[in-house]
């Protein structure tokens, strides 16, 4: 099946075209890494397919959604993991996820699980302000996780996680597709994401502008 | 999960944020003590004016405070961008008006029965009439909440937020500020007869912008 479909679309921040006609094919369970110079419209193509940011021209659908028509529709089973986390500095840990699964129809315990496996568990009930850079990042993480979207879109997922907390990334993107879920992530350590991807497409100056290559295949864990 | 849950767990969330901040209790509660505090002192030398003008006063010290308690319910959704992550969550926008606007409302309740003991105690007001007061007071209640919500979000994306919601908000809030100032004067002189009439306008207003806000606030928040 075929989770994101773009055809000539176009993405406008106020009147620069971030994306400037991207034609993109991305199936089930792939996780498929866009590469790109800095201003090339990753983070752009990410929140276009998270339904975050208005489509202006040309065709998209993600998980058989028209985003020109009702881009709101697919964000429940969409997770979006970007630059920040989403979440509240008052709250802690645990209920910034318990409120962010129970908004997307998932149940406190989905939260809770999210929390151990991306190695939360020792500050569940710190406040989110009080979290490290690469706690927060994790943080982030657990976030999506706890949503068990369909589609997991990650923007620059490897910056400011430490070793364990890359081994931690690595482990949920190249288990994504056991568990149903495609996986897209824009990032600029194309070493580490070389690694764990499927497929890479790279974006430059809003366009798709290589072929698309295969990227090492992994091993994906049963 | 049904609408009024979703409402429900937003207003928890904001409930949650300000009990843990503190912000409401220990900035926006004294704030309007103080400006209570500061009407006292500008017309201290006549106490009859004072304590006769203590229902406008009163309102007025709750509406600067109505301010404060928006931009804050506006200020948490803007860090870390968790407005993006209301967006993404997949609630109902109108649901998110709904517990935004509860929580802001639960805020002010409790502010006005602080500002009102200020008010009674330093203005030397004698309460009566509280059936209209309470009626009054609650629908006022609302209709300044939802207001300020709905203002609040318009604001939200918006680089001068802070100083363009009290422009946006006061001018639309003066249907309240009339008929809450109008209701509790009758209710203080007592004349509650005369209160309602007033009190009816506080209520239209009150489910007409609640039902404008359920409506618009999810494509301003798309926007804004």
């Amino acid at each position: 099946m075929r989770v994101i479909r773009l055809r000539s679309a176009v993405c406008t921040l106020g009147r620069f075209p971030a994306l400037a006609g991207v034609d993109l094919d991305v199936d089930t369970a792939e996780i498929l890494l866009v590469s790109g110079p800095n201003g090339a419209g990753k983070t752009t193509l990410l929140r276009l397919c998270a339904g975050l940011l208005p489509l202006r021209a040309g065709t998209a659908e993600v998980l058989g959604v028209d985003l020109a028509t009702d881009r709101k529709r697919i964000r429940r089973a969409v997770a979006l993991v970007g630059h920040e986390t989403f979440c509240y500095d008052d709250l802690t840990v645990v209920e910034n996820l318990r409120f962010a699964a129970r908004a997307a129809g998932r149940t406190a315990a989905d939260a809770d699980a999210a929390i151990e496996r991306v190695g939360l568990a020792r500050v569940a009930h710190v406040a989110h302000g009080r979290l490290s850079q690469g706690q927060r990042r994790r943080l982030a993480l657990a976030n999506a996780l706890a949503r068990a979207p369909r589609l997991l879109l990650l923007d620059e997922p490897h910056a400011g996680l430490d070793e364990d907390g890359r081994a931690v990334l690595e482990s949920v993107v190249r288990g994504a597709p056991a568990e149903g879920c495609t996986v897209v992530l824009a990032s600029h350590e194309l070493d580490l994401a070389r690694g764990i991807a499927t497929r890479e497409v790279e974006l430059i100056a809003g366009q798709v502008r290589a072929a698309a290559v295969d990227a090492p295949r992994t091993e994906v864990p049963v | 999960m049904t609408f009024v849950r979703e409402a429900m767990l937003v207003a928890g969330k904001d409930l949650r944020i300000e009990r843990r901040s503190r912000v409401a209790l220990q900035q926006i509660v004294p704030f309007g003590g103080i400006v209570v505090l500061v009407f006292a002192f500008a017309l201290d030398s006549d106490r009859t004016l004072l304590s006769r003008a203590a229902p406008g006063l009163f309102w007025a010290a709750v509406l600067l405070a109505m301010i404060l308690a928006i931009g804050r319910s506006f200020a948490v959704e803007e860090a870390n961008r968790a407005r993006d992550g209301l967006r993404l969550s997949g609630l109902d926008g109108g649901a998110i008006f709904l517990g935004k606007a509860a929580a802001v409302a639960a805020e002010l309740l409790v502010l006005e029965v602080v500002v009102g003991i200020a008010v009674v105690v330093m203005y030397d007001v004698t309460l009566r009439g509280a059936l209209v007061l309470v009626c009054a007071g609650i629908a006022a209640t609302v209709g300044l909440a939802a207001t300020g919500t709905v203002y609040g979000v318009l604001a939200g994306g918006l680089r001068a937020r802070e100083t363009l919601v009290p422009l946006l908000v006061l001018p639309a809030v003066m249907p309240v500020m009339l008929g809450a100032t109008r209701s509790f004067q009758a209710a203080l002189d007592g004349a509650p007869g005369d209160a309602w009439p007033w009190v009816q306008l506080l209520v239209a207003f009150a489910v007409l912008i609640v039902a404008a806000g359920t409506v618009a606030f999810g494509p301003l928040l798309e926007e804004a």
